[in-house]
Protein backbone atom coordinates (compact mmCIF):
# COMPACT_ATOMS: atom_id res chain seq x y z
CA UNK A 1 0.00 0.00 0.00
CA UNK A 2 1.29 3.47 -0.89
CA UNK A 3 1.78 6.05 1.58
CA UNK A 4 -0.37 9.05 1.20
CA UNK A 5 0.66 12.09 2.62
CA UNK A 6 -2.34 13.94 4.67
CA UNK A 7 -4.44 16.26 2.41
CA UNK A 8 -6.11 18.11 4.91
CA UNK A 9 -8.42 20.10 2.94
CA UNK A 10 -10.13 17.01 2.10
CA UNK A 11 -9.92 15.68 5.30
CA UNK A 12 -13.78 14.67 5.03
CA UNK A 13 -13.61 11.48 2.70
CA UNK A 14 -10.89 9.13 3.39
CA UNK A 15 -8.98 8.77 5.92
CA UNK A 16 -4.12 8.63 5.20
CA UNK A 17 -3.39 4.89 4.83
CA UNK A 18 -2.13 3.73 8.00
CA UNK A 19 1.40 3.57 8.25
CA UNK A 20 2.18 0.33 9.46
CA UNK A 21 5.85 0.48 9.96
CA UNK A 22 5.53 3.09 12.90
CA UNK A 23 6.96 2.20 16.22
CA UNK A 24 4.81 1.29 19.21
CA UNK A 25 3.96 3.45 21.74
CA UNK A 26 0.96 1.90 23.59
CA UNK A 27 1.43 -1.49 24.13
CA UNK A 28 -1.14 -3.41 26.07
CA UNK A 29 -0.60 -7.08 27.47
CA UNK A 30 -2.88 -9.28 28.84
CA UNK A 31 -4.90 -6.52 30.25
CA UNK A 32 -7.92 -7.71 32.36
CA UNK A 33 -10.39 -5.35 33.73
CA UNK A 34 -12.73 -5.77 36.96
CA UNK A 35 -16.00 -3.60 37.82
CA UNK A 36 -16.34 -4.94 41.74
CA UNK A 37 -16.07 -8.17 40.56
CA UNK A 38 -17.24 -8.74 36.89
CA UNK A 39 -14.79 -8.94 33.92
CA UNK A 40 -15.25 -5.84 31.62
CA UNK A 41 -12.01 -6.68 30.19
CA UNK A 42 -10.59 -10.10 28.98
CA UNK A 43 -6.58 -10.47 28.19
CA UNK A 44 -6.54 -8.14 26.35
CA UNK A 45 -3.39 -7.50 24.06
CA UNK A 46 -2.85 -5.18 21.27
CA UNK A 47 -0.27 -2.74 20.16
CA UNK A 48 -1.01 1.50 19.15
CA UNK A 49 0.88 3.24 16.44
CA UNK A 50 2.83 6.63 17.02
CA UNK A 51 0.98 9.31 15.13
CA UNK A 52 -1.66 7.12 13.96
CA UNK A 53 -5.63 7.34 14.52
CA UNK A 54 -6.60 3.98 16.21
CA UNK A 55 -10.63 3.47 16.50
CA UNK A 56 -12.06 1.35 19.05
CA UNK A 57 -15.53 0.25 17.87
CA UNK A 58 -17.96 -2.63 19.24
CA UNK A 59 -21.70 -2.38 20.55
CA UNK A 60 -22.25 -0.37 23.67
CA UNK A 61 -21.16 -2.63 27.02
CA UNK A 62 -18.30 -4.16 24.60
CA UNK A 63 -15.34 -2.51 26.95
CA UNK A 64 -13.95 0.36 24.38
CA UNK A 65 -14.75 2.88 26.88
CA UNK A 66 -13.07 0.88 29.45
CA UNK A 67 -9.84 0.13 27.55
CA UNK A 68 -9.64 3.80 27.06
CA UNK A 69 -9.55 4.39 30.44
CA UNK A 70 -7.26 2.39 31.53
CA UNK A 71 -4.53 4.40 29.65
CA UNK A 72 -4.69 7.45 31.38
CA UNK A 73 -5.44 5.86 35.14
CA UNK A 74 -9.01 7.72 35.40
CA UNK A 75 -10.62 4.76 36.19
CA UNK A 76 -8.62 4.66 40.06
CA UNK A 77 -10.97 7.81 40.98
CA UNK A 78 -13.16 4.83 41.47
CA UNK A 79 -12.32 2.47 43.65
CA UNK A 80 -14.30 -0.08 43.23
CA UNK A 81 -12.52 -0.43 39.91
CA UNK A 82 -8.82 -2.21 38.84
CA UNK A 83 -7.47 -3.31 36.11
CA UNK A 84 -4.57 -6.08 36.33
CA UNK A 85 -1.70 -6.71 33.47
CA UNK A 86 0.34 -4.00 31.28
CA UNK A 87 -0.11 -1.01 29.83
CA UNK A 88 3.40 0.21 28.18
CA UNK A 89 3.57 3.39 27.14
CA UNK A 90 7.32 3.69 25.83
CA UNK A 91 7.92 0.61 27.47
CA UNK A 92 7.15 2.18 30.75
CA UNK A 93 4.04 0.03 32.90
CA UNK A 94 1.47 2.69 33.55
CA UNK A 95 -0.49 0.30 35.86
CA UNK A 96 2.30 0.67 38.19
CA UNK A 97 1.72 1.69 41.39
CA UNK A 98 4.95 3.56 41.32
CA UNK A 99 3.96 5.86 38.29
CA UNK A 100 2.36 9.26 39.10
CA UNK A 101 -0.87 9.31 38.11
CA UNK A 102 -1.07 13.13 37.71
CA UNK A 103 1.57 13.24 35.65
CA UNK A 104 0.95 10.59 33.71
CA UNK A 105 -2.71 12.50 32.80
CA UNK A 106 -0.76 15.56 31.60
CA UNK A 107 1.54 12.98 29.49
CA UNK A 108 -2.40 10.93 28.01
CA UNK A 109 -4.39 13.67 28.08
CA UNK A 110 -8.26 12.66 27.63
CA UNK A 111 -11.59 14.23 25.87
CA UNK A 112 -14.79 13.34 26.74
CA UNK A 113 -18.01 12.69 25.41
CA UNK A 114 -20.03 15.33 26.69
CA UNK A 115 -17.44 18.67 26.56
CA UNK A 116 -16.72 20.23 30.14
CA UNK A 117 -14.73 23.23 29.85
CA UNK A 118 -13.97 24.22 33.14
CA UNK A 119 -15.67 27.27 35.37
CA UNK A 120 -13.22 29.83 34.21
CA UNK A 121 -12.26 31.96 31.19
CA UNK A 122 -11.60 30.53 27.55
CA UNK A 123 -7.73 31.77 28.26
CA UNK A 124 -7.44 30.15 30.97
CA UNK A 125 -9.36 27.09 30.47
CA UNK A 126 -5.79 26.09 28.77
CA UNK A 127 -3.54 28.31 30.88
CA UNK A 128 -4.56 26.09 33.99
CA UNK A 129 -3.59 22.80 32.61
CA UNK A 130 -0.47 24.68 31.05
CA UNK A 131 0.28 26.41 34.89
CA UNK A 132 -0.11 22.79 36.70
CA UNK A 133 3.00 21.94 35.05
CA UNK A 134 4.92 24.37 33.92
CA UNK A 135 5.80 27.67 35.22
CA UNK A 136 5.84 30.13 32.34
CA UNK A 137 6.25 33.59 31.95
CA UNK A 138 2.66 35.67 30.91
CA UNK A 139 4.15 36.55 27.06
CA UNK A 140 5.23 32.81 26.46
CA UNK A 141 1.89 31.28 28.18
CA UNK A 142 -0.07 33.67 25.45
CA UNK A 143 1.73 32.22 22.81
CA UNK A 144 0.91 28.72 23.80
CA UNK A 145 -2.51 29.40 24.55
CA UNK A 146 -2.78 30.93 21.31
CA UNK A 147 -0.87 28.04 19.34
CA UNK A 148 -3.19 25.57 20.94
CA UNK A 149 -6.42 27.45 20.34
CA UNK A 150 -5.14 27.67 16.95
CA UNK A 151 -4.33 23.93 16.36
CA UNK A 152 -7.77 23.16 17.93
CA UNK A 153 -9.50 25.39 14.82
CA UNK A 154 -11.07 27.59 17.83
CA UNK A 155 -8.58 30.72 17.26
CA UNK A 156 -10.63 32.97 14.85
CA UNK A 157 -13.80 32.35 16.69
CA UNK A 158 -11.88 32.53 20.01
CA UNK A 159 -9.43 35.20 19.81
CA UNK A 160 -11.60 38.29 20.85
CA UNK A 161 -13.47 36.57 23.89
CA UNK A 162 -10.55 35.06 25.33
CA UNK A 163 -11.80 36.56 29.07
CA UNK A 164 -15.13 35.21 28.70
CA UNK A 165 -16.46 32.35 30.64
CA UNK A 166 -15.75 28.79 28.36
CA UNK A 167 -19.42 28.26 29.26
CA UNK A 168 -20.91 30.78 27.07
CA UNK A 169 -19.36 28.95 23.73
CA UNK A 170 -21.53 26.18 21.56
CA UNK A 171 -21.62 22.66 22.02
CA UNK A 172 -18.58 22.15 19.27
CA UNK A 173 -16.51 24.96 20.24
CA UNK A 174 -16.88 23.68 24.06
CA UNK A 175 -15.09 20.29 22.41
CA UNK A 176 -12.80 21.89 20.71
CA UNK A 177 -11.69 24.04 23.92
CA UNK A 178 -11.12 20.99 25.36
CA UNK A 179 -9.34 19.16 22.66
CA UNK A 180 -7.04 22.83 22.44
CA UNK A 181 -7.11 22.47 27.02
CA UNK A 182 -5.66 18.94 26.02
CA UNK A 183 -3.31 19.47 23.30
CA UNK A 184 -1.58 22.86 24.86
CA UNK A 185 0.22 19.95 27.99
CA UNK A 186 1.71 18.58 24.82
CA UNK A 187 0.82 15.38 25.54
CA UNK A 188 1.97 12.08 23.75
CA UNK A 189 -1.02 10.51 23.61
CA UNK A 190 -4.48 12.08 22.85
CA UNK A 191 -7.66 9.88 23.86
CA UNK A 192 -11.16 10.86 22.96
CA UNK A 193 -13.97 8.67 24.23
CA UNK A 194 -16.60 9.66 21.47
CA UNK A 195 -15.92 13.18 21.58
CA UNK A 196 -18.76 14.02 18.64
CA UNK A 197 -21.88 12.17 20.19
CA UNK A 198 -23.23 14.94 21.69
CA UNK A 199 -22.63 17.44 18.61
CA UNK A 200 -24.31 18.18 15.82
CA UNK A 201 -23.32 16.83 11.97
CA UNK A 202 -21.18 20.38 11.03
CA UNK A 203 -19.81 20.41 14.44
CA UNK A 204 -18.74 16.57 14.24
CA UNK A 205 -17.53 17.74 10.79
CA UNK A 206 -14.72 20.09 12.22
CA UNK A 207 -13.68 17.58 14.73
CA UNK A 208 -13.02 15.14 12.26
CA UNK A 209 -10.85 17.25 10.29
CA UNK A 210 -9.07 18.65 13.60
CA UNK A 211 -8.39 14.78 14.23
CA UNK A 212 -6.81 14.31 11.27
CA UNK A 213 -4.50 16.88 11.35
CA UNK A 214 -3.71 16.31 15.00
CA UNK A 215 -2.45 13.09 13.87
CA UNK A 216 0.87 14.51 12.47
CA UNK A 217 1.47 15.49 16.27
CA UNK A 218 0.20 12.89 18.75
CA UNK A 219 -1.00 9.38 18.91
CA UNK A 220 -4.70 9.35 18.81
CA UNK A 221 -7.12 6.60 20.35
CA UNK A 222 -10.58 7.07 20.03
CA UNK A 223 -13.71 5.50 20.85
CA UNK A 224 -16.49 6.03 18.57
CA UNK A 225 -20.03 4.32 18.18
CA UNK A 226 -20.57 5.53 14.63
CA UNK A 227 -18.68 3.24 12.22
CA UNK A 228 -18.55 5.66 9.14
CA UNK A 229 -16.41 8.17 11.45
CA UNK A 230 -14.36 5.13 12.40
CA UNK A 231 -13.72 4.73 8.42
CA UNK A 232 -13.54 8.29 7.57
CA UNK A 233 -10.70 9.12 10.56
CA UNK A 234 -8.50 6.16 11.16
CA UNK A 235 -5.82 4.04 10.18
CA UNK A 236 -6.13 1.00 12.57
CA UNK A 237 -9.70 -0.45 14.08
CA UNK A 238 -10.09 -2.39 16.90
CA UNK A 239 -13.39 -4.47 17.20
CA UNK A 240 -14.14 -5.65 20.66
CA UNK A 241 -17.43 -7.67 22.28
CA UNK A 242 -18.06 -8.62 25.25
CA UNK A 243 -14.83 -7.39 27.13
CA UNK A 244 -12.97 -9.16 24.15
CA UNK A 245 -10.39 -8.23 21.35
CA UNK A 246 -12.24 -9.78 18.77
CA UNK A 247 -10.21 -8.38 15.61
CA UNK A 248 -7.43 -5.90 15.25
CA UNK A 249 -5.83 -4.34 11.96
CA UNK A 250 -5.69 -1.50 9.50
CA UNK A 251 -8.94 0.15 9.09
CA UNK A 252 -9.18 -0.05 5.10
CA UNK A 253 -8.94 -4.26 5.36
CA UNK A 254 -10.67 -4.56 8.24
CA UNK A 255 -13.72 -2.75 6.59
CA UNK A 256 -13.39 -4.75 3.14
CA UNK A 257 -12.28 -7.62 4.62
CA UNK A 258 -12.68 -8.44 8.29
CA UNK A 259 -11.35 -11.54 8.77
CA UNK A 260 -13.93 -12.68 11.65
CA UNK A 261 -17.87 -13.60 11.06
CA UNK A 262 -18.64 -11.43 13.86
CA UNK A 263 -16.37 -7.77 12.91
CA UNK A 264 -18.28 -8.84 9.11
CA UNK A 265 -21.39 -8.80 11.35
CA UNK A 266 -21.05 -5.88 13.44
CA UNK A 267 -19.61 -3.22 10.63
CA UNK A 268 -22.89 -4.73 8.33
CA UNK A 269 -25.17 -3.94 11.03
CA UNK A 270 -26.27 -6.97 11.54
CA UNK A 271 -26.20 -6.35 15.00
CA UNK A 272 -24.95 -3.81 18.05
CA UNK B 1 -57.02 -20.93 20.52
CA UNK B 2 -57.94 -18.72 17.50
CA UNK B 3 -61.81 -18.38 17.90
CA UNK B 4 -61.37 -17.82 21.75
CA UNK B 5 -58.91 -14.74 21.41
CA UNK B 6 -61.34 -13.30 18.56
CA UNK B 7 -64.32 -13.49 21.18
CA UNK B 8 -62.37 -12.26 23.73
CA UNK B 9 -61.44 -9.49 21.33
CA UNK B 10 -65.23 -8.92 20.61
CA UNK B 11 -66.04 -9.48 24.07
CA UNK B 12 -64.13 -6.42 25.22
CA UNK B 13 -65.41 -4.19 22.57
CA UNK B 14 -68.95 -4.67 22.96
CA UNK B 15 -69.12 -4.51 27.04
CA UNK B 16 -67.91 -1.22 28.13
CA UNK B 17 -67.15 -0.84 31.39
CA UNK B 18 -66.31 2.27 31.40
CA UNK B 19 -67.55 3.48 34.41
CA UNK B 20 -69.15 6.97 35.60
CA UNK B 21 -66.32 8.68 36.98
CA UNK B 22 -67.25 10.42 40.56
CA UNK B 23 -67.42 13.81 39.80
CA UNK B 24 -68.69 15.15 43.46
CA UNK B 25 -65.41 13.27 44.91
CA UNK B 26 -62.89 14.70 42.20
CA UNK B 27 -64.49 18.25 43.12
CA UNK B 28 -63.86 17.77 46.34
CA UNK B 29 -60.31 16.45 46.03
CA UNK B 30 -59.40 19.24 44.18
CA UNK B 31 -60.86 21.80 46.93
CA UNK B 32 -59.12 20.10 49.40
CA UNK B 33 -55.62 20.11 47.96
CA UNK B 34 -56.59 24.14 47.22
CA UNK B 35 -57.23 24.67 50.33
CA UNK B 36 -54.08 22.47 51.98
CA UNK B 37 -51.85 24.78 49.86
CA UNK B 38 -53.85 27.97 50.93
CA UNK B 39 -54.02 27.17 54.63
CA UNK B 40 -50.08 27.67 54.42
CA UNK B 41 -50.14 30.77 52.43
CA UNK B 42 -52.78 32.43 55.12
CA UNK B 43 -51.28 31.19 58.07
CA UNK B 44 -48.01 32.97 56.93
CA UNK B 45 -49.78 35.99 55.77
CA UNK B 46 -51.70 35.75 59.24
CA UNK B 47 -48.66 35.43 61.59
CA UNK B 48 -46.89 38.72 59.62
CA UNK B 49 -50.00 40.34 59.89
CA UNK B 50 -50.50 40.11 63.64
CA UNK B 51 -46.79 40.80 64.16
CA UNK B 52 -46.97 44.20 62.59
CA UNK B 53 -50.13 44.79 64.22
CA UNK B 54 -49.02 43.77 68.07
CA UNK B 55 -45.53 45.63 66.93
CA UNK B 56 -46.99 48.88 65.52
CA UNK B 57 -47.26 50.47 69.28
CA UNK B 58 -43.93 49.88 69.54
CA UNK B 59 -42.65 51.42 66.32
CA UNK B 60 -44.98 54.35 66.62
CA UNK B 61 -43.70 55.05 70.09
CA UNK B 62 -40.02 54.93 69.56
CA UNK B 63 -40.01 55.16 65.33
CA UNK B 64 -36.33 54.46 63.99
CA UNK B 65 -34.97 54.83 67.50
CA UNK B 66 -36.22 51.44 67.96
CA UNK B 67 -33.71 49.81 66.06
CA UNK B 68 -31.12 52.23 66.79
CA UNK B 69 -31.55 52.68 70.53
CA UNK B 70 -29.44 50.11 72.70
CA UNK B 71 -31.66 50.93 76.30
CA UNK B 72 -34.24 48.26 76.74
CA UNK B 73 -35.74 49.47 80.57
CA UNK B 74 -39.13 47.45 81.63
CA UNK B 75 -39.17 50.56 84.56
CA UNK B 76 -39.10 53.45 82.77
CA UNK B 77 -40.66 51.45 79.47
CA UNK B 78 -37.93 52.61 77.39
CA UNK B 79 -37.22 49.90 74.76
CA UNK B 80 -34.50 49.94 71.96
CA UNK B 81 -33.51 46.74 69.89
CA UNK B 82 -29.41 47.66 68.87
CA UNK B 83 -28.67 45.15 71.49
CA UNK B 84 -30.27 42.29 70.50
CA UNK B 85 -29.84 42.58 66.60
CA UNK B 86 -25.86 42.84 67.41
CA UNK B 87 -25.97 40.01 69.55
CA UNK B 88 -28.20 38.13 66.84
CA UNK B 89 -25.78 39.47 64.17
CA UNK B 90 -22.52 38.69 65.79
CA UNK B 91 -23.47 34.86 67.27
CA UNK B 92 -24.85 34.29 63.51
CA UNK B 93 -21.55 35.60 62.09
CA UNK B 94 -19.61 33.87 64.68
CA UNK B 95 -21.52 30.21 63.70
CA UNK B 96 -20.71 30.94 60.19
CA UNK B 97 -17.44 31.60 60.27
CA UNK B 98 -16.83 28.41 62.02
CA UNK B 99 -19.40 25.89 60.42
CA UNK B 100 -18.37 27.00 57.50
CA UNK B 101 -15.43 25.90 56.97
CA UNK B 102 -15.88 22.81 58.42
CA UNK B 103 -19.23 22.37 56.50
CA UNK B 104 -17.34 22.50 53.17
CA UNK B 105 -14.51 20.24 54.27
CA UNK B 106 -17.28 17.62 55.15
CA UNK B 107 -18.82 17.83 52.27
CA UNK B 108 -15.82 17.64 50.50
CA UNK B 109 -14.12 14.52 52.02
CA UNK B 110 -17.54 13.11 51.20
CA UNK B 111 -17.46 13.60 47.70
CA UNK B 112 -14.00 13.09 46.85
CA UNK B 113 -11.94 11.61 49.38
CA UNK B 114 -14.46 9.55 51.33
CA UNK B 115 -13.60 5.46 50.89
CA UNK B 116 -16.98 3.57 50.01
CA UNK B 117 -17.33 1.69 53.52
CA UNK B 118 -16.83 4.53 55.52
CA UNK B 119 -19.58 7.07 53.23
CA UNK B 120 -22.38 5.85 55.05
CA UNK B 121 -21.74 6.30 58.81
CA UNK B 122 -20.35 9.57 58.18
CA UNK B 123 -23.13 10.92 56.31
CA UNK B 124 -25.52 9.52 59.44
CA UNK B 125 -23.74 10.86 61.56
CA UNK B 126 -24.07 14.01 60.44
CA UNK B 127 -27.90 13.84 59.58
CA UNK B 128 -28.35 12.55 63.22
CA UNK B 129 -26.90 15.76 64.05
CA UNK B 130 -29.57 17.61 62.30
CA UNK B 131 -32.00 15.58 64.48
CA UNK B 132 -30.99 16.67 68.24
CA UNK B 133 -33.53 19.23 69.20
CA UNK B 134 -32.34 22.41 70.19
CA UNK B 135 -32.92 22.26 73.98
CA UNK B 136 -30.63 19.18 73.97
CA UNK B 137 -27.64 21.51 72.61
CA UNK B 138 -29.23 24.19 75.07
CA UNK B 139 -28.50 21.73 77.90
CA UNK B 140 -25.22 20.78 76.81
CA UNK B 141 -23.76 24.13 75.95
CA UNK B 142 -25.07 25.23 79.97
CA UNK B 143 -23.96 22.73 81.95
CA UNK B 144 -20.99 20.40 80.12
CA UNK B 145 -19.36 22.87 77.28
CA UNK B 146 -19.96 26.54 79.35
CA UNK B 147 -18.19 25.33 82.71
CA UNK B 148 -15.12 23.59 80.10
CA UNK B 149 -15.07 26.93 78.28
CA UNK B 150 -14.47 29.22 80.99
CA UNK B 151 -11.70 27.01 82.77
CA UNK B 152 -9.66 26.12 79.58
CA UNK B 153 -10.59 29.04 76.99
CA UNK B 154 -11.73 32.02 78.90
CA UNK B 155 -9.76 32.05 81.65
CA UNK B 156 -6.28 31.13 80.30
CA UNK B 157 -7.40 33.48 76.83
CA UNK B 158 -8.29 36.21 79.13
CA UNK B 159 -4.46 35.65 81.35
CA UNK B 160 -2.78 35.74 78.01
CA UNK B 161 -3.98 38.74 76.35
CA UNK B 162 -4.78 40.96 79.19
CA UNK B 163 -3.44 44.69 78.19
CA UNK B 164 -3.01 43.50 74.63
CA UNK B 165 -4.89 46.06 72.85
CA UNK B 166 -7.51 44.80 70.09
CA UNK B 167 -7.49 41.79 71.05
CA UNK B 168 -6.82 42.35 75.26
CA UNK B 169 -10.25 43.78 74.43
CA UNK B 170 -12.20 41.77 72.22
CA UNK B 171 -11.15 38.36 74.01
CA UNK B 172 -11.10 39.21 77.77
CA UNK B 173 -13.75 37.93 79.89
CA UNK B 174 -14.03 40.11 83.06
CA UNK B 175 -16.49 37.07 84.99
CA UNK B 176 -15.39 34.09 83.03
CA UNK B 177 -18.45 32.32 83.65
CA UNK B 178 -18.51 30.21 79.85
CA UNK B 179 -21.52 31.88 78.87
CA UNK B 180 -21.66 34.40 76.53
CA UNK B 181 -21.55 35.81 72.62
CA UNK B 182 -18.64 33.36 71.69
CA UNK B 183 -20.26 30.42 73.89
CA UNK B 184 -23.72 31.08 71.73
CA UNK B 185 -21.65 31.24 68.64
CA UNK B 186 -19.60 28.12 68.76
CA UNK B 187 -23.32 26.49 70.09
CA UNK B 188 -24.72 27.50 66.88
CA UNK B 189 -21.94 26.39 64.82
CA UNK B 190 -22.43 23.14 65.77
CA UNK B 191 -26.19 23.10 64.91
CA UNK B 192 -25.77 24.81 61.80
CA UNK B 193 -22.71 22.09 60.82
CA UNK B 194 -25.19 19.65 59.43
CA UNK B 195 -27.46 21.50 57.30
CA UNK B 196 -24.77 23.59 55.80
CA UNK B 197 -22.43 20.38 55.40
CA UNK B 198 -25.75 18.43 53.71
CA UNK B 199 -26.78 20.86 51.01
CA UNK B 200 -23.20 21.32 49.68
CA UNK B 201 -22.94 17.79 49.22
CA UNK B 202 -25.61 17.57 47.50
CA UNK B 203 -24.93 20.81 45.39
CA UNK B 204 -21.33 18.71 45.00
CA UNK B 205 -23.18 15.75 43.77
CA UNK B 206 -25.01 17.01 41.28
CA UNK B 207 -21.94 18.54 39.61
CA UNK B 208 -21.85 15.77 36.72
CA UNK B 209 -18.91 13.48 37.27
CA UNK B 210 -17.35 13.98 33.74
CA UNK B 211 -16.37 17.35 34.65
CA UNK B 212 -14.55 15.94 37.33
CA UNK B 213 -12.81 13.46 35.45
CA UNK B 214 -11.67 16.10 33.33
CA UNK B 215 -10.34 18.29 35.85
CA UNK B 216 -8.14 14.84 36.88
CA UNK B 217 -7.76 13.73 33.10
CA UNK B 218 -5.45 17.29 32.47
CA UNK B 219 -3.51 16.10 35.86
CA UNK B 220 -4.85 18.14 38.23
CA UNK B 221 -4.44 16.46 42.32
CA UNK B 222 -7.44 16.60 44.00
CA UNK B 223 -7.25 19.85 45.54
CA UNK B 224 -6.52 21.55 42.85
CA UNK B 225 -9.69 19.97 40.93
CA UNK B 226 -12.00 20.79 44.31
CA UNK B 227 -10.11 24.07 44.44
CA UNK B 228 -10.36 25.69 40.79
CA UNK B 229 -13.09 23.41 39.02
CA UNK B 230 -15.91 22.13 41.11
CA UNK B 231 -15.92 25.62 44.03
CA UNK B 232 -16.23 27.49 40.95
CA UNK B 233 -18.82 25.46 39.02
CA UNK B 234 -20.75 24.66 42.73
CA UNK B 235 -20.03 29.12 42.83
CA UNK B 236 -23.38 30.84 44.42
CA UNK B 237 -25.42 27.63 45.12
CA UNK B 238 -22.48 27.34 48.34
CA UNK B 239 -23.68 30.83 49.26
CA UNK B 240 -27.19 29.73 48.88
CA UNK B 241 -26.37 26.80 51.58
CA UNK B 242 -24.90 29.41 53.71
CA UNK B 243 -27.38 31.61 53.75
CA UNK B 244 -29.47 28.35 54.81
CA UNK B 245 -27.44 27.87 57.59
CA UNK B 246 -27.57 31.68 58.61
CA UNK B 247 -31.41 31.85 58.59
CA UNK B 248 -31.06 28.99 61.15
CA UNK B 249 -28.55 30.71 63.04
CA UNK B 250 -30.21 33.79 63.01
CA UNK B 251 -33.99 32.43 64.55
CA UNK B 252 -32.29 29.40 66.77
CA UNK B 253 -33.71 30.51 70.03
CA UNK B 254 -33.80 27.63 72.95
CA UNK B 255 -29.83 26.80 72.60
CA UNK B 256 -28.89 30.28 72.26
CA UNK B 257 -31.33 31.22 75.43
CA UNK B 258 -28.97 28.71 77.52
CA UNK B 259 -25.48 29.96 76.79
CA UNK B 260 -25.52 33.71 76.16
CA UNK B 261 -25.80 35.02 79.47
CA UNK B 262 -28.89 37.21 78.52
CA UNK B 263 -27.67 40.47 79.35
CA UNK B 264 -28.95 43.73 77.92
CA UNK B 265 -25.75 45.46 77.33
CA UNK B 266 -22.84 45.58 74.45
CA UNK B 267 -19.81 44.71 75.20
CA UNK B 268 -16.99 44.73 73.06
CA UNK B 269 -15.59 41.70 74.39
CA UNK B 270 -16.60 38.46 72.77
CA UNK B 271 -16.93 36.52 76.13
CA UNK B 272 -18.92 38.21 77.44
CA UNK B 273 -22.70 37.88 77.77
CA UNK B 274 -25.22 39.66 75.18
CA UNK B 275 -28.68 38.49 74.29
CA UNK B 276 -30.84 38.14 70.71
CA UNK B 277 -33.58 38.75 69.34
CA UNK B 278 -35.30 35.38 70.06
CA UNK B 279 -33.72 35.10 73.31
CA UNK B 280 -34.88 38.16 74.70
CA UNK B 281 -38.20 37.05 73.51
CA UNK B 282 -38.17 34.08 75.53
CA UNK B 283 -36.87 35.35 78.25
CA UNK B 284 -39.23 38.38 78.65
CA UNK B 285 -42.75 37.00 77.05
CA UNK B 286 -43.98 35.28 79.77
CA UNK B 287 -44.62 38.62 81.99
CA UNK B 288 -44.87 40.95 79.05
CA UNK B 289 -47.48 43.70 79.60
CA UNK B 290 -48.28 46.87 77.21
CA UNK B 291 -45.74 48.37 75.68
CA UNK B 292 -43.26 45.71 76.73
CA UNK B 293 -45.38 43.21 74.84
CA UNK B 294 -45.87 45.43 72.04
CA UNK B 295 -41.82 45.90 71.51
CA UNK B 296 -41.08 42.00 71.90
CA UNK B 297 -43.74 41.30 68.96
CA UNK B 298 -41.59 44.42 66.89
CA UNK B 299 -38.43 42.93 67.97
CA UNK B 300 -40.09 39.61 66.39
CA UNK B 301 -41.20 41.35 63.59
CA UNK B 302 -37.63 42.35 62.65
CA UNK B 303 -36.60 38.86 62.87
CA UNK B 304 -39.21 37.35 60.46
CA UNK B 305 -38.39 39.86 57.87
CA UNK B 306 -34.34 39.43 58.39
CA UNK B 307 -34.40 35.40 58.04
CA UNK B 308 -37.43 35.19 55.47
CA UNK B 309 -34.87 37.63 53.40
CA UNK B 310 -32.08 35.09 54.46
CA UNK B 311 -33.95 32.48 53.60
CA UNK B 312 -35.40 33.57 50.06
CA UNK B 313 -32.35 34.58 48.74
CA UNK B 314 -30.91 31.33 49.73
CA UNK B 315 -33.34 29.26 47.80
CA UNK B 316 -32.78 31.69 44.76
CA UNK B 317 -29.24 31.11 45.31
CA UNK B 318 -29.46 27.09 45.34
CA UNK B 319 -31.47 26.39 42.50
CA UNK B 320 -29.42 27.94 40.09
CA UNK B 321 -27.17 25.37 39.85
CA UNK B 322 -30.04 23.32 39.22
CA UNK B 323 -31.04 25.51 36.20
CA UNK B 324 -27.51 25.31 34.62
Amino acid sequence: MSQISVNTSSAIGHAAAADIDAPIRIAVRNLNFYYSDALALKNVSMNFHDKQVTALIGPSGCGKSTLLRTFNRIYSLYPEQRADGEILLDGQNVLSPSVDVNELRARVGMVFQKPTPFPMSIYDNIAFGIRLYEKLPKSELDGRVEEALKKAALWNEAKDKLRQSGMGLSGGQQQRLCIARTIAQNPEVILLDEPTSALDPISTGKIEELIEQLREEFTIVIVTHNMQQAARISQFTAFMYLGELVEFGQTDKMFMTPTKKQTQDYITGRFG
Amino acid sequence: MVALSQERLVSSISAPVRRSPPKAFDRFFRIASLGSALLVLTVLLGILASMVYGGAPAFREFGLGFITSSVWDVQRDQYGAWVAIVGTLTTALIALVIGVPISLGIAIFLTQLCPLWLKRPVATTIELLAAVPSIIYGMWGLFVFAPLFARFIQIPVSNLVEGIPIIGTVLYASVPSGVGILTAGIILAVMIVPFVASITRDIFDQIPPVLRESAYGIGCTTWEVVRHVLLPQAGVSIIGAVMLGLGRALGETMAVTFVIGNANRLSASLFDPGSTIASRIANEFNEALGLQLNALMALGCILFLVTFTVLVLARLLIARVNAR
